[in-house]
């Protein structure tokens, strides 16, 4: 299928490769990688991968506590990645980002230390159907623990959020939403702004779980006017094992640690302990420091290119992939038509073949997408799917990545004779 | 991939043998694989002494490998004793496939062995494990 070229991309993907070394490596194909599947984890820059390893070769000691040079400088990078990270969100204050293992621990951290304080038997917390398991389980567990109860807004059949039914569960009067700004199973944006103004007014509290949403948009915590934010780093071109939560100084301030030990005091006795201040207070242990520095040069790499840019280039993908796929016959997409709702994550059913045997032939065509639940086994039981295959973009990817989707398609097609 | 999706794969896939529900049955068991979604139940009739399989049936829906994987154990169990059905080595099954299998899709090839194994021994049964499958078995499987 010809993928018409009239308008460039933003960015030039095929040129971005070049950045990532993981592309060079030799694919058992035989063909050049064409990686779709960067909504799972992202491949690393030239540059994250240097700021790793320099950390560990010339700036690396345990931070927050050698009196000497090399803690010193091991201590004010790490500190510097949390400042990068910090104003690439918007963030009023570096010290509300409290660095965590990834978007899973932080939402944790929130259930754990503010909802086992904050709520009780007969409160509400409000999710919605579409959430990855990381923002869906600790609210379950919550629950469990407090007497809590936990509803779900409902997802309209194109996979977008209800409003009116968001509006309704709002008149109980939760004292929580948690949703994400973009499913990773739909590839839907929630309408954040909005939803934030009707929770507040509510009462609600807002937590935003970004991890799909910061690496691929510009993110304004003030614009958006949320409560907690939590996000991984490795989605966003940084090292796996660091990710960040993000929470309003006063509401971090009135939370109890989530895991204790060093690190997070000020004074212990064998009699008491006193906290430190926010963030370390919820930073118990030696923390990723090496990983911190990557992020913040993955912030650095992501700053360079401009977030705008990016969305950009995504949405010009989107349009292309959703307008090809639409035209085949036997592909059902999901998720909402409109690109202003709908982030560069493809979600789609090849009719009569399971999406392992789809991702399979993909694999043998150089192509790597994702299949089966994605982390959201309601979302698949809402559509009454076994599974599906999912293709998502980043920087890297161009036109060409879209062509290799549709041929990959046509190709398990063939095979399968179901076309 | 070509290799891994031969025609008789594929001819399995489309004209399972031994598809369907025994009712009465004398063991069932169903189980399914959470990763992909896979659903598959077994049921058995055996002889008089109950010891050995008369008739089997699996029923469920999958990607092609679990399903030709069903389709080809549930050729081979008539006429076994619960004995030979234990004994069964869960690498012969992958290799009846007669295609190379990698660890991604090891667990679709064996879905079939385990809802057997449940049905054989009870809900005990185990994924059996996945390094020794692998071992020598995965020509064209793990890349290097």
């Amino acid at each position: 299928m010809a993928i018409e070229q009239a308008v460039p991309g933003v960015l030039d993907g095929t040129a971005l490769r070049a950045d990532f070394p993981m592309f060079d490596r030799p694919h058992r194909s035989g063909m050049a990688l064409s990686f779709q599947d960067s909504a799972a984890s992202s491949p690393k820059p030239r540059a994250v991968i240097d700021a790793v390893s320099d950390t560990y070769g010339h700036h690396y000691a345990n931070v927050h506590r050698g009196i000497y040079e090399l803690s010193e400088d091991a201590t004010a990078r790490f500190e510097g990645a949390r400042r990068s990270l910090a104003r690439f969100i918007g963030a009023p204050s570096e010290r509300e980002i409290i660095f965590v293992r990834n978007a899973t621990e932080a939402i944790n951290l929130v259930a754990y230390s503010w909802g086992r304080t904050n709520l009780a038997t007969g409160d509400l917390i409000l999710s919605t159907e579409m959430e990855h398991h990381a923002n869906l389980v600790p609210w379950q567990q919550l629950a469990a623990a407090t007497g809590a109860t936990l509803e779900f807004v409902r997802i309209t059949d194109d996979g977008r959020l209800d409003l009116d039914d968001m509006r309704e569960r709002l008149a109980r009067g939760p004292k929580l939403v948690a949703i994400s700004q973009v499913s990773n199973s739909l590839g839907t944006i929630n309408p954040v702004v909005e939803v934030t103004r009707m929770a507040h007014e509510a009462g609600a509290l807002v937590l935003l779980d970004a991890a799909q949403s910061v690496p691929h948009m510009p993110v304004d915590i003030v614009a958006l006017d949320v409560d907690f934010l939590a996000l991984s780093g490795h989605k966003m071109m940084g090292p796996s094992g660091i990710g960040a939560l993000w929470g309003r100084r006063a509401l971090l301030d009135a939370m109890p640690p989530f895991m204790t030990g060093g690190s997070m005091i000020t004074r212990v006795s064998l009699e008491g302990t006193e906290w430190n201040e926010v963030p370390w207070k919820f930073e118990a242990g030696t923390p990723a420091i090496a990983e911190a520095a990557g992020l913040g040069a993955a912030v650095d790499y992501l700053e360079a290119l401009g977030m705008p840019n990016v969305r950009a280039h995504e949405r010009f993908l989107f349009e292309r992939a959703w307008s090809a796929l639409s035209a085949m016959t036997g592909v059902r997409l999901l998720g909402p038509s409109d690109p202003e709702q709908h982030a560069g994550v493809i979600s789609f059913v090849v009719e009569g073949i399971h999406p392992h045997d789809v991702s399979t032939v993909f694999d043998g065509l150089g192509v790597a997408v994702r299949a089966g639940n994605h982390c959201a086994q309601p979302v698949m039981l809402r559509y009454d799917l076994p599974a599906t295959t999912r293709a998502s973009f980043y920087v890297y990817n161009d036109l060409d990545d879209v062509r290799r989707l549709v041929e990959a398609i046509q190709a398990a097609q063939k095979l399968f004779g179901t076309v | 991939m070509d290799n891994l999706y031969r025609d008789f794969i594929l001819e399995h896939y489309r004209n399972p043998h031994n598809s369907g529900v025994l009712d009465p049955h004398d063991l069932h068991f169903a189980d399914s694989n959470p990763t992909c979604g896979d659903e598959m139940s077994m049921t058995l009739r055996l002889d008089e002494a109950k010891e050995r399989v008369t008739e089997v049936a699996f029923d469920g829906r999958g990607c092609a490998i679990s399903q030709a994987s069903a389709s080809i154990l549930t050729d081979e169990l008539v006429g076994k004793t619960l004995q030979e059905l234990k004994a069964l080595d869960p690498r012969e099954v992958v290799e009846n496939l007669g295609v190379p299998i990698g660890p991604a899709r090891l667990k679709c090839a064996l879905l079939s062995y385990k809802v057997l194994l449940g049905a054989v021994v009870g809900v005990e049964a185990r994924w059996p494990d996945e390094t020794d499958m692998l071992t020598g078995a995965a020509e064209g499987g793990a890349s290097p």
